[in-house]
């Protein structure tokens, strides 16, 4: 058969396609499993980061089970969704939509001195891409415990610099009401201070705009949470 | 061509970077920090080595009007297999490459090397092209994410290398490094080292 004609050609792309794609899907089928119990691993030790935990990847799961003593989906009224799964719920998603409309996952923590912290998830949007986020907060409702924030392609030494211990610890011990009004900490550049009066954090130089990024993360993700924080304040 | 001048080629007299100036635009995006640098090394000689191989058994079979679709064909297809194998048992590590892995696909050198040599050449020679061309690549890569991430950030591989007293005595970190420019300075300054002692690589 001559190699250089087009009945070859065509051939030739067809086969290779059909091989490539069956080979690429037994692939990612038969890796599935694996990728998802890694995923749930990561997103429990992410939960667990926020509460200044440090798991490993071979006991997060065990750790999870030993902290998280309770989680459940709650409105933007306080009051509990049933039959909503905390850990499943698709935070992407969520923050999308009218607060009104939002299932809001919350996770509870007992930490080993018996201090109950509420767990909360972020997401937005850094500069290259998705960011997100867990915050911890005390049982007043008010005081960050600890937070937690990763990134998929922010910019290595720049915007990356969000997921790193000297960024989220300034968050500790911040509040996240000022006066009885929820004011979320805001990220400002060195020197600058909030307009809305709110309290602040430093943000990384030379990552604006993830800066921004996550400013604007923590206002969207924690708003709708108002009532649930007001609520647990006994 | 010698086995061994395939191999050893690359790192110096025919490297891909600073020889062939293929690869600049991941050499910019990666070297940050030291660590992405060494594992974009590695996945990139995985890579070009297995999709050498791959082109050259294919060698005679393929159609050279669509040669270089195949080419991309083959490059995407490892691509995708490498990082889904990452996902499933390296997770850690792939969430720390994330989009740089299948920048790959993109990476000149690559695509270069199954033009430039494994279509004309036998599946072990093309073997090691591909690693010598993969290790020439990565030496640079990691040079330049070496200097970038001690001036830039005063740590190396994440560690503080840099001791606290020189900060205290007025030392800073140079923000520059971690910004894309000096990637390329960096860069050039290597070339210009390594013309020093190649002058046989010098234009007239």
């Amino acid at each position: 058969m001559n190699k250089q004609g087009n009945t070859y050609t065509i051939l030739y792309a067809s086969v290779m396609v059909i091989i490539v794609a069956a080979l690429l899907a037994v692939v990612s089928v038969s890796l599935k499993p694996m990728q998802q119990a890694n995923i749930e691993i990561d997103k429990k030790k992410q939960i667990l980061s926020s509460v200044n935990l440090e798991p490993t990847t071979q006991n997060a799961v065990e750790l999870y089970g030993k902290y998280i003593i309770d989680s459940y989906v709650v409105d933007a009224n306080a009051a509990k969704i049933e039959g909503a799964d905390a850990f499943t719920v698709d935070v992407a998603a969520e923050v999308k939509k009218a607060k009104e409309e939002r299932q809001l996952p919350v996770f509870v923590a007992q930490l080993d001195n018996g201090d109950i912290k509420y767990i909360l998830p972020l997401y937005g949007a850094g500069l290259w891409g998705p960011i997100w986020g867990y915050i911890a907060v005390d049982a007043d409702g008010n005081t960050i415990y600890g937070s937690y924030f990763a990134h998929q392609g922010e910019t290595p030494g720049l915007g990356a610099e969000i997921e790193n211990h000297s960024f989220q610890s300034q968050f500790v011990g911040k509040h996240l009401f000022v006066d009885g009004e929820m004011k979320p900490v805001a990220v400002m550049k060195v020197g600058q201070k909030p307009l809305n009066g709110a309290e602040y954090v430093d943000a990384v130089s030379g990552g604006t705009i993830t800066s921004k990024g996550v400013q604007d993360m923590i206002e969207n993700s924690l708003l709708p949470y108002n009532a649930f924080l007001n609520s647990i304040v006994k | 061509m010698k086995n061994k001048e395939i191999l050893l080629g690359p790192l110096s007299k025919n490297n891909p970077v600073i020889v062939q100036v293929l690869g600049i635009c991941s050499a910019l995006a990666v070297t940050s920090k030291l660590e992405p640098s060494i594992v974009m090394a590695l996945s990139v000689t995985v890579v070009v080595a297995l999709a050498n191989v791959v082109i050259s058994l294919l060698r005679n079979t393929i159609p050279n009007s669509i040669r270089i679709i195949v080419q991309l064909v083959v490059v995407a297809a490892l691509v995708i297999v490498v990082d889904q194998v990452l996902k499933a048992f390296a997770y850690d590590v792939s969430k720390q490459l994330s989009v740089f892995v299948g920048l790959i696909i993109t990476n000149c050198i690559v695509m270069g090397r199954l033009e430039a040599f494994a279509l004309s050449h036998k599946p072990w020679e093309s073997f090691l092209d591909g690693i010598g061309n993969g290790i020439g690549y990565g030496l640079i890569l990691i040079i330049v994410g070496f200097f970038r991430e001690l001036f830039g950030s005063g740590t190396l591989l994440g560690f503080q290398v840099i001791p606290e007293i020189c900060y205290e005595w007025g030392y800073q970190n140079n923000g520059l490094m971690i910004l894309p420019p000096m990637a390329l300075i960096v860069v050039a300054c290597i070339i210009w080292i390594h013309r020093i002692y190649n002058k046989d690589l010098q234009e007239k």
